[in-house]
């Protein structure tokens, strides 16, 4: 008998026997954005909002007061960092294998991200140091998110050049949904609930 | 000389046929209820879709690519499995192949079995729907928990999903609550006893259910929206963070996906990234997309490969395009079909316009002979796909392949060769005429006697008009000659 991957493979080839020729991928869909500098932030910035995500802009002196603000009108007396976020926050607990039962008795997640696209309202974490691993993000119920500028595209296809693919990725496009019930969108199933972005500009 | 005998389609453990269309249908339309929700639940999507796809600019040329896209896959589908393969045990995961169902949930089974676990959590997968894996680990002494909340409302509720993307959609909030406060206490923390039907509050008792689960579970169970051959990532798109949960928490991850849901490169993820969350829910992007590639972040991964007759589906050239479906959905919400009859009557875990299509594909047309003609052919589900799947082509080309009744055949045989001559053309106009005299008082006739009565037990007939064209013509035109 031979094995399921010979099976399947001599299956594919056979319903293959036809020989289609290979299509030809035309890629002339938008790659690049047009906006400049000044409308593209606004947008990113109008789609978060229309997700249901909250947005503070600040510039990079400000950032760490800006955090420490956020934090306080949260009452998040206790957040998790990944081990390389480069700011010093107030109860801040740094990521150091936690279990998740250890990461669900903590108020929230202050991470950075890899880019941000504009016209989805998606924040894009690849796990870098500053962001730490999938689970800090994922179990607490507030997630607090740094995006400087220059992390920011307008569309899909410059977001996904940026990317490395051997890393593991999460996209966030505002807080967990579900339209599960008579398709009454309600924030918060099973994610973070609340998710803030303070963008540095 | 061997004789070649088709391909093996997918095995009957699998979810795709039950009750003939007719007759589900004809209960389905009766529940006034069920109509109702389906009626705002499919508007409602309709609506948002069309709003979101209309701000893309550049729709037509991404909707072009991603057909291309998968044509590409699929002509080379043979290699570019080998290089999934490869990029994935290169990344430290495993790689498994499943010929059918049965192989699928013994692969899986032993898995879990290997880790000790007699639970696993699960991420919404029409794949494992597909295969029946929830039963086959029950029997096997594993409970699988659903996490997707309507997933969880259909488990609870001992019902199927009868719909792609929102499976409890023939459900109302006041039957969502007494499903939970019924049904939850028996598998695990049991809903508030103040549960009200507002969404909030049923969405928050999931929440508080499935808590432990997460935290607790060892195993999980997913399905994958795409793979990408040449880096071996795998991705699933979600909304609620239920899959997040799934695959990030558990020490071992278990993907099982069809061998369509390909694409070749990196790059071509953002043209699916931007078809799949318009069309599905009408949003600019799903709340919360994973990818991994490999085993990561101290997981142990697990990537099984099915066929289960979707390599029948790939021999037939006039039917193959039905394996581009990114299972978006937006042809069941468009059909007008569906919307009356809703996804249980179609009796496969692929309801609606791709699944008159695919199941039969699927399981042989004769397993599934009535689906084909579950369609009005009005051409609404093509326009909607993202991948220009010309769904109804396809269903003229599998009408023409299921068996007929001998009866139908007799009738088609006599109008072919009443047509074949003018004479005998006449002839059988002069007696159609004859029919208006049976359905003089209401303008219809609602019933033939048989043979013909299988056609309208489910139609009107209209009468045969009074003056035919061909008589009209003589009578102002002269017979021409
Ligand atoms: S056939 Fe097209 S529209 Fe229907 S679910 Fe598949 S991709 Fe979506």
């Amino acid at each position: 008998m031979s094995s399921a991957r010979d099976e399947v493979l001599g299956r594919i080839r056979r319903a293959l026997a036809d020989r289609p020729a290979p299509a030809e991928v035309r890629r002339d869909y938008r790659r690049t954005g047009e906006l400049d500098r000044t409308a593209l932030l606004d947008l990113l910035v109008d789609r978060l909002v229309d997700y249901k995500a909250s947005v503070r802009r600040c510039a990079e002196p400000e950032l760490a007061g800006t955090l420490v603000d956020a934090l306080t009108e949260r009452g998040a007396a206790r957040v998790v960092v990944p081990p390389g976020l480069p700011w010093d926050l107030p109860g801040a607990v740094r990521d150091d294998d936690l279990t998740a039962a250890e990461l669900d008795d903590l108020d929230g997640v202050v991470t950075a991200c890899a880019v941000a696209v504009a016209e989805t309202g998606t924040i894009v974490l690849d796990s870098s140091p500053d962001q730490g691993r999938r689970m800090i993000t994922l179990v607490p119920d507030y997630h607090l998110c740094v995006v400087r500028a220059d992390q920011v595209v307008q569309i899909v296809p410059e977001a996904v050049a940026r990317l490395d693919p051997d890393r593991p990725l999460t996209w966030i496009s505002g807080p967990s949904a579900t339209s599960d019930i008579e398709l009454n969108r309600v924030e918060g199933v099973h994610g973070p609930r609340t998710l803030e972005v303070v963008l540095v500009d | 000389m061997t004789v070649f005998l088709g391909l093996p389609r997918a095995d009957p453990e699998s979810h795709l046929h039950g009750a003939p269309f007719p007759q589900a249908a004809r209960a389905a339309i009766a529940d006034t209820q069920l109509r109702r929700n389906l009626g705002n639940a499919t508007a409602t999507i309709r609506a948002k879709r069309a709003r979101v796809v209309g701000e893309v600019p550049d729709w037509a040329a991404l909707r072009a690519a991603g057909a291309a896209i998968k044509d590409d896959t699929l002509a080379r589908l043979p290699e570019l499995l080998v290089q999934l393969e490869e990029a994935v045990t290169a990344r430290g995961g495993t790689v498994h192949w499943a010929r059918d169902a049965t192989e699928a949930n013994r692969i899986v089974t032993a898995l879990v079995q290997a880790t000790g676990a007699d639970e696993v959590v699960k991420v919404k997968s029409m794949a494992t729907q597909e295969i029946g894996l929830n039963e086959a680990l029950e029997a096997a002494g594993i409970a699988a928990w659903e996490t997707d909340l309507a997933e969880l409302i259909v488990q609870l509720g001992h019902d199927t999903p009868s719909h792609i993307l929102v499976p409890a959609i023939h459900r109302n909030r006041a039957e969502i609550r007494e499903i939970f406060l019924r049904e939850m206490g028996r598998v695990g923390l049991p809903a508030p006893a103040d549960l009200t039907d507002s969404p909030p509050a049923l969405a928050d008792a999931a929440r508080r259910h499935l808590r432990q689960k997460f935290l607790d579970a060892r195993v999980a169970i997913s399905g994958a929206n795409f793979a990408v051959a040449s880096t071996g990532t795998l991705s699933v798109v979600e909304s609620e963070g239920n899959g997040r949960m799934c695959i990030t928490l558990p020490r071992t991850l278990i993907t099982v996906m069809g061998i369509e849901k390909l694409v070749p490169t990196w790059q071509d993820l953002e043209v699916f990234l931007q078809l799949l969350p318009r069309s599905s829910t009408g949003e600019r992007m799903n709340p919360y997309t994973s990818m991994w590639s490999g085993a990561v972040e101290g997981q142990e991964f697990h990537l099984v490969l099915l066929d289960n007759g979707r390599t029948a589906v790939l021999s037939d050239p006039e039917g193959r395009a039905a394996l581009r479906c990114i299972r978006c959905s937006a042809c069941l919400n468009v059909c007008p079909v569906y919307e009356r009859t809703g996804g249980h009557a179609y009796g496969s875990i692929y309801p609606g316009p791709i699944g008159a299509v695919l199941s039969p594909q699927m399981t042989g047309p004769s397993q599934n002979s009535t689906l084909p003609y579950a369609s009005s052919l009005c051409g609404a589900c093509y326009d909607a796909c993202p991948v220009a799947i010309d769904i109804p082509s396809m269903l003229v080309h599998l009408r023409s392949q299921v068996p007929h009744p001998a009866a139908e055949r007799a009738v088609m045989r006599s109008v072919a060769y009443a047509m074949g001559s003018p004479r005998r053309w006449a002839v059988a106009l002069a007696v159609s005429k004859a029919g208006r005299l049976l359905g003089r008082r209401r303008g219809r006739l609602s019933t033939l006697p048989p043979p013909l009565s299988g056609w309208t037990s489910s139609r009107d007939l209209p009468l045969p008009p009074a003056e035919s064209f061909r008589d009209w013509w003589t009578r102002t035109h002269g017979d021409g000659s």
